[in-house]
């Protein structure tokens, strides 16, 4: 395959003009919303669908780390309802007390998905199967099988309900926070070079001195840690700890590492095609949403999902032409 | 366990380490454990009604383990098990109830079985095609009909349950053949059928090349994109076969929850069977094996009182248990 070679420059350049795609596509669906519904562009619309988008955002950015590495992370869906179940519980003590607590608790995920990765070699997806399987089980105990309310008199709401500066919520401005992090880590250190090397080939990594174990170990706390972040998020905008949410979380955060051009086999990827990605797929529910709202066409629930496996279709169409053309082009 | 696929360099060693004859038999050692457990524990155990209660539902776990067992030996995976189980399962009842079965029931019930079948086997080609043909990742190749999948059994009964009596559709379900439910009967055939083709066919061990070595096959000839496209074609059509007996058994049919989470179960009993998930081995009674295990994880916690949810705990415990015996193994 085009991508295993390292001088493969057109396989590079046709990598680079997918993820341009998702900003060219993304544009096109923007524009397609502004013209076409009147409050598309209004800022109720974008302050509900960055917060709601805002957890997607979250956990895709940590996929995107895990699969650079090769690996992945089946267990963000149940590990975030596990964390929403937490930061609920820690919610009488404020803001900070919950989102450290919710954060650390999926870190916790992560730490055991290292561990089975790591020294135990376990394949990834064996190993995130299982803790996913855990997750649920444990935010089922520790919920009492129930949603879990959260103070309403603290300000831990705050986080999922309000507003940083005009149209833009909090939740949105700590994910551009961590996108920024994740970016500078993954492009000027260290550790982000050896994540891409990992996934280029483990092997030559290990024997070029790279610290391979430090970074695969590092990708899983931070998918954890994601995810918890994306838990407290979930407790925050809704008001309760969900133990019944995060049901194909995990699905919708792989299909936009891919949508945004990362590899699944490793070795490359990007941030802000990532969050591109996560964007890209929240747009095609928002636009469904205000087609609806039109009374035009009426999609059930059922077709909604019919649609989103369409779209996939269509992403993953569009990327094997592309490989298959810069194949040729070799 | 079976061995077929094992390299020969394994079987040497299985004979020298003990710790190769545990991972050998994880699986006959968990369910030794399971039925010492239960015959010393569980009230009632030992009578045929829990026997066929827990065949009735094996067999349904057990098709689907076995197909995406064919899927694992290729190297790949196949999460869209469950969506094409809700999708026949679906489609059989509109097809039974319909004005045309009511007036030809014999034909009509021919197209109950036959229709979501041939379904089920376009979804598995698509899968299969995309994979093959167009180089996709297995997970992200079979993550649209996960998605879509059960979509679009849901469009088709507009969500909502149906319910029906028809004894010849609910024969594959309810039935009983020497005091074992029919489904039991038909699982063991169809993996005889497949394990025979496995073991002795070309068909059989082209399966094991691809998923040893894709690239030392295609340059033997072999025609991998062909055998990729049929396992997970086969997959599909057992999954689909699956799902028709799920609705046999409750007589009614729910678009949202047939197969619901079955990707997880028939890996896990796969794995606990001995698949290996970069390819090149297919324990078809191995993925039985993982399956009775599976069930009877199930059954032993649920007859003693324990809830579902810790149920899931103990399932990835085994789940991590069985293959890291297998890495020990593999050293």
């Amino acid at each position: 395959m085009a991508n295993t070679d390292m001088f493969d420059l057109r396989g590079m350049v046709g990598r680079h003009a997918q993820m341009s795609g998702v900003w060219v596509a993304l544009a096109a669906m923007i524009i397609f919303g502004l013209l076409r519904y009147e409050n598309f562009g209004s800022a109720y619309n974008l302050g509900s669908f960055l917060n709601y988008n805002s957890m997607f955002i979250i956990i895709s950015l940590g996929m995107c780390f895990v699969i650079m590495t090769g690996g992945i992370d089946l267990s963000v869906g149940y590990v975030a309802a596990f964390t929403s179940i937490v930061a609920a519980y820690l919610s009488p003590w404020g803001i900070v007390p919950a989102l450290i607590g919710g954060v650390a608790a999926g870190v916790a995920f992560g730490a055991v998905n290292a561990i089975l990765i790591v020294p135990m070699r376990l394949p990834p997806f064996i190993a995130t199967l299982s803790t996913m399987l855990a997750a649920k089980g444990g935010a089922l105990v520790i919920s009492g099988k129930q949603t879990v309310a959260v103070d309403w008199e603290s300000s831990f709401t705050k986080l999922g309900m309000e507003k940083a500066f005009g149209p833009i919520p909090w939740t949105i401005v700590l994910v551009a926070i961590a996108a920024v992090v994740l970016w500078i880590i993954l492009e000027r250190t260290a550790l982000g070079r050896t994540v891409l090397a990992i996934g280029g080939s483990e092997e030559a990594s290990g024997l070029m001195g790279l610290k391979v174990t430090r970074a695969k170990v590092f990708v899983y706390l931070l998918s954890g840690g994601c995810a918890g972040l994306a838990g407290v998020f979930l407790a925050s905008g809704f008001g309760a700890g969900q133990p019944l949410e995060g049901t194909g979380w995990e699905l919708t955060a792989i299909a936009s590492v891919v949508v945004g051009g990362t590899l699944l086999t490793g070795g490359l990827g990007s941030i802000p095609a990532t969050v591109g990605g996560a964007l890209l797929l929240g747009l095609v529910f928002n636009l469904l949403n205000f087609e609806n709202g039109r009374g035009t066409i009426s999609l059930s629930a059922y077709w909604q999902m019919v649609i989103r496996g369409g779209v996939l279709f269509a992403v993953i169409l569009l990327q094997a032409r592309m490989n298959k053309s810069a194949d040729r082009a070799n | 366990m079976s061995d077929e696929g094992m390299t020969v360099e394994n079987r040497v060693r299985g004979k020298r380490e003990p710790m190769a004859m545990i991972s050998r038999h994880g699986g006959l050692a968990a369910l030794a454990v399971l039925l010492i457990f239960n015959l010393l524990v569980t009230p009632n155990f030992l009578q045929a009604q829990t026997l066929a209660v827990n065949v009735s539902q094996v067999a349904t776990i057990a098709l689907v383990a076995v197909g995406m067992t064919l899927v694992i030996a290729t190297g790949g995976i196949d999460l869209s098990v469950g969506a094409v189980m809700a999708l026949s399962g679906a489609m059989a009842p509109i097809i039974f109830t319909s004005e045309f079965a009511q007036a030809y029931p014999v034909p009509g019930l021919a197209a109950a079985f036959l229709l979501p079948l041939v379904a089920a086997f376009c979804c598995g080609m698509f899968n299969g095609a995309l994979v093959a043909l167009l180089g996709v990742q297995p997970i992200i190749a079979t993550l649209i009909f996960f998605i879509s999948g059960r979509g679009v059994a849901q469009v088709l009964t507009n969500g909502n349950l149906q319910t029906f009596t028809n004894p010849s559709f609910s024969y594959i379900g309810t039935a009983r053949l020497l005091g074992i439910p029919v489904q039991g009967w038909l699982v063991a055939l169809i993996a005889a059928v497949i394990w025979y083709v496995i073991r002795y066919t070309a068909s059989g061990r082209y399966l094991l090349a691809v998923g040893g070595n894709e690239r030392a096959a295609r340059m033997a000839g072999v025609p991998v994109t062909r055998v990729k496209i049929m396992a997970y074609a086969t997959c599909s059509v057992l999954s689909g076969l699956s799902g028709l007996i799920v609705v046999a058994i409750n007589s009614a049919s729910d678009a949202a929850r047939i197969g619901n989470l079955m990707e997880l179960d028939a890996i896990a009993a796969a794995v606990v069977g001995g698949a290996v998930l970069s390819g090149g081995r297919a324990p078809i009674w191995g993925a039985i094996l993982g399956a009775v295990v599976i069930q009877l994880v199930k059954y032993t916690l649920l007859a003693n009182g324990v809830a579902d949810e810790i149920a899931l705990i103990a399932k990835a415990g085994i789940i991590v248990a069985a293959v890291y015996a297998q890495q020990m193994r593999k050293g």
